[in-house]
């Protein structure tokens, strides 16, 4: 790895996430190199909601991975909770969630729940609580010894999400989490994940490609664009704490949602120079 | 009740079908040396029972310990080839070409190396025939594990053991069992054939060999009906065994069977 050498404990008030000039490379077979990530800079204090969004082949999920240690860049610095991300890994400073809920089908609802604390060989007691306060936290104590599959797919993912925070990470990875649910179900998972984020504190770093969603989720969206990958634009989006379904219907929030589109639909430029450009509203 | 309503016309179908072979060998006068009726195989079968079943139960033994050798060297080697790249790459193309061999036809020479009169003999023609599936569907249970499955592994910071525990071996076991009841089928299938090549007289495919040569045909069915009948609970014996292991599959929930 070429990246900084610090694999030190935190130190003090590390930022959550602290990316500077960071690039990720692909090399295919031969002379195929796919930049995946060029020049990534991005500082996410502990305790925030960030989205990442973009089309696709903008190297957004990339980026979560890189955050979660589950790549390696190829270039610049990145520190999680002022560790390397693989040590951050190793420490599980965070839980993922995935597209796909991703339950293993041989367990029930809650032994699935409970497979984060099996790897770290929590003992049986500790994790049936826990895993019984995980369940209570996304609603679904009575489906507790249901299969996975008699759940619906807005159940599953909360069961993923019950599953990330098993080991009460400091850092929640959300990877489009919510792309392959209804939009009624998607807005009423919005609701409970921002209920979850109040009530942990937990820092979020949320993959999406629905612009409602990330400006109605997050603290800061980032607005990145493809071929190589990159910030186009970091947008605060200042709706305060509290939000529910009545922000949706806020003015800010329609602003905010045609400043992230006009920030997307911005054609493609050279890189380099002048990449942060000002909030032109 | 709905049991009974599903199996219903399959066994309607069955005594339709001894019903005709009967009536027709009647009508036509058809004897016995060419086609046997139903009503004759039944007669030797109560009459000679105790020999058949002991025969069957000589054959079955090797059968099962076939099984259990092919299944144990295909899962070891499987694992092996998860375990290690140079194990897949290099060994399971050899293996598939090599489970492209008629088996049998190694029958003979695993009766010079392992004895002909000794029951190991029939054993090792059947764990080479029961290898190949198991081992090969088996890598493939292991290996082509739903991506995002081992990415959440290691997103858990999981050790490759626990990947192998927790994610590789629960998903190989649909792949697993389906080999297995391929390989139960054959296992009695190569033994059988590797009787016929020699050995001792009180096993199933010798028993055949020698009604048939003495014209008693009605006997030789009656041997092969027992050979069905092992077959048979062999195979229902692996898929309970199957139902008890991972019910939950999607093929074990309720209505998936429909």
């Amino acid at each position: 790895m070429t990246i900084g050498t610090t694999t030190g404990r935190t130190t003090g008030t590390a930022a959550a996430v602290e990316a500077g000039g960071l690039g990720k490379v692909f090399e295919g077979s031969g002379s195929e190199r796919v930049v995946a990530l060029q020049n990534i800079d991005l500082t996410v204090t502990p305790g925030e909601f960030v989205s990442l969004i973009g089309p696709s082949g903008c190297g957004k999920s990339t980026l979560l991975r890189l955050i979660g240690g589950l790549l390696a860049p190829t270039s610049g610095s990145l520190l999680v909770n002022g560790k390397t991300p693989h040590q951050a890994r190793l420490d599980r400073d965070y839980g993922m969630v995935f597209q796909q809920a991703t339950l293993l089908e041989w367990r029930s609802v809650r032994r699935n729940v409970e497979l984060p604390l099996e790897l770290i060989d929590t003992p049986r007691p500790e994790r049936v609580t826990r895993a019984a306060a995980m369940l209570d936290l996304v609603e679904l104590t009575e489906f507790a010894d249901h299969q996975p599959w008699q759940l619906s797919g807005g159940m599953q993912q909360r069961v993923a999400i019950a599953r990330a925070l098993a080991l009460d990470p400091s850092l929640l990875l959300m990877d489009e989490p919510f792309g392959a649910l209804d939009e009624m179900t998607r807005e009423r998972m919005q609701q409970e994940v921002l209920q979850i984020w109040t009530r942990t504190g937990k820092t979020v770093v949320f993959v999406t490609h629905s612009i409602p969603e990330a400006v109605f989720l997050s603290s800061r969206v980032v607005v990145m664009s493809p071929r190589p990958g990159r910030i186009e634009q970091i947008i605060e989006v200042g709706l305060g704490p509290q939000r529910d379904d009545d922000t949706r219907e806020d003015q800010r929030f329609f602003e905010v949602i045609t400043e992230v589109r006009e920030a997307l639909r911005r054609p493609d430029r050279p890189t380099g120079g002048e990449r942060l450009r000002e909030a032109s509203s | 009740m709905t049991r009974l309503r599903r199996y219903l016309p399959a066994g309607i179908a069955f005594v339709a079908i001894l019903a005709l072979w009967e009536g027709l060998v009647r009508v036509f006068d058809v004897q016995s040396f060419v086609l046997a009726r139903p009503s004759e195989i039944m007669a030797s079968f109560v009459e000679t029972s105790e020999v058949i079943w002991s025969a069957g139960l000589n054959t079955l033994i090797e059968a099962v310990g076939g099984l259990v050798i092919g299944v144990v060297l295909g899962v070891a080697v499987a694992l092996a080839a998860t375990r290690w790249v140079g194990v897949r790459t290099g060994l399971l193309p050899i293996a598939t070409a090599a489970s492209a061999m008629p088996i049998v036809a190694v029958a003979p020479i695993m009766n010079q190396w392992f004895t002909i009169t000794s029951p190991l003999s029939k054993m090792m023609v059947v764990s080479v025939i029961v290898f190949f599936p198991v081992m090969i569907n088996t890598v493939r249970g292991l290996t082509e594990v739903d991506p995002s499955q081992i990415e959440l592994m290691e997103s858990l910071a999981a050790e490759p053991r626990q990947i192998l525990t927790g994610v590789r071996i629960p998903a190989a076991m649909p792949y697993f069992f389906s080999a297995l009841k391929v390989a139960s089928a054959l296992a009695l299938i190569g033994a059988i054939v590797a009787e016929y090549f020699g050995g001792p007289q009180d096993v199933l495919g010798q028993y055949i060999i020698n009604r048939a040569n003495l014209f008693q045909f009605p006997d030789a069915w009656a041997a092969i009906l027992v050979a069905s009948i092992i077959g048979i609970a062999f195979y229902l014996l692996v898929s309970l065994i199957e139902r008890l292991v991972m019910p939950w599959h999607v093929s074990m929930r309720a209505g998936a069977e429909r």
